[in-house]
């Protein structure tokens, strides 16, 4: 990195495409969550939903990657999120992270991952070693 | 009551053993969009200083998913999927992990309560070992809604 790491420096953002149903069934398999919630319109609505909702580690990911290409992976020390909200089919997250503290060579960085809409779907906190 | 609490706590849940394969891996950079070729090119990896490709931050949720069935530590309890949500994910790393390797996950249900009377948390942990060094670890706290 350029800069140096100080509270208040923004990782850049990563904007996603809207996430269709052929990503959500590529992350089925891939990623193992086979949970037909996810992928299976007829499970959904007997679920009483009116669609399919995208899994939440699909949005982990996406943070992963905002994290991994900011600092090199091997910097990620712990990392942890709380998903607040479904992120509905077709919708298009963008992850967002702050530094908000370091500390002895580790920075503490606020993750956000937000809907067009506004929406929060996705709230977390990384500590991520810096020198 | 979601599920039986004094049931989840007490159940052991098999472990997992898996092998992390290259193709596995790179289908998983595909779906997330990752681009960065120490996850799906060998020698950008090796060139990066990795013995093979990296494995990403998440895939290790991915590890536990190999059990038969993939989320038979709920279904074992009656959980129906279809009214679960995930609602916490945490990992710790202490080693980077590659493919070609093999991880052992080692897991339990640590916390069980009541959030009302249809919802329920379950916390389970996941230990993650490498040729027994533990290189990661893990925690879920998975919402049960009863429907």
């Amino acid at each position: 990195m350029n800069a140096p790491v100080a509270v208040g420096t923004t990782l850049p953002p990563l904007r996603l495409p809207p996430i269709s149903r052929t990503t959500l069934a590529l992350f089925a398999g891939a990623s193992g969550d086979t949970n037909p919630i996810h992928v299976d319109l007829d499970v959904a609505r007997s679920a009483g939903l009116d669609d399919v909702f995208a899994h939440g580690m699909l949005s982990m990911a996406y943070l992963g990657r905002l994290l991994t290409r900011w600092m090199p992976q091997g910097r990620l020390r712990s990392w942890r999120v709380r998903f607040t909200a479904i992120t509905p089919v077709l919708a298009s997250p963008c992850c967002e992270g702050v530094v908000t503290a370091v500390d002895d060579g580790v920075a503490t960085v606020e993750l956000s991952v937000r809907l067009e809409d506004g929406t929060t779907t996705l709230r977390g906190t990384a500590l991520v070693k810096i020198t | 009551m979601a599920v039986d609490l004094a049931a989840a706590l007490a159940r052991p849940i098999a472990p997992v053993v898996a092998l992390l394969e290259r193709g596995r891996l790179r289908a998983f950079a595909r779906a997330i969009g990752e681009t960065d070729p120490v996850h799906t090119d060998v020698e950008a990896a090796r060139a990066a200083g990795h013995p093979d490709l990296l494995v990403p931050p998440t895939f290790l949720f991915s590890v536990e998913l190999e059990a038969d069935p993939p989320l038979g530590w709920l279904t074992d309890l009656g959980v129906d999927l279809r009214g679960v949500l995930h609602g916490e994910q945490s990992f710790t790393y202490h080693r980077d992990v590659h493919a070609g390797e093999e991880v052992e996950c080692r897991r339990r249900v640590a916390e069980a309560y009541a959030k009302s009377p249809t919802r329920d948390f379950l916390v389970k942990r996941t230990d993650f070992l490498r040729a027994g060094e533990l290189v990661a670890e893990a925690e879920a706290v998975v919402i049960v809604t009863a429907l």
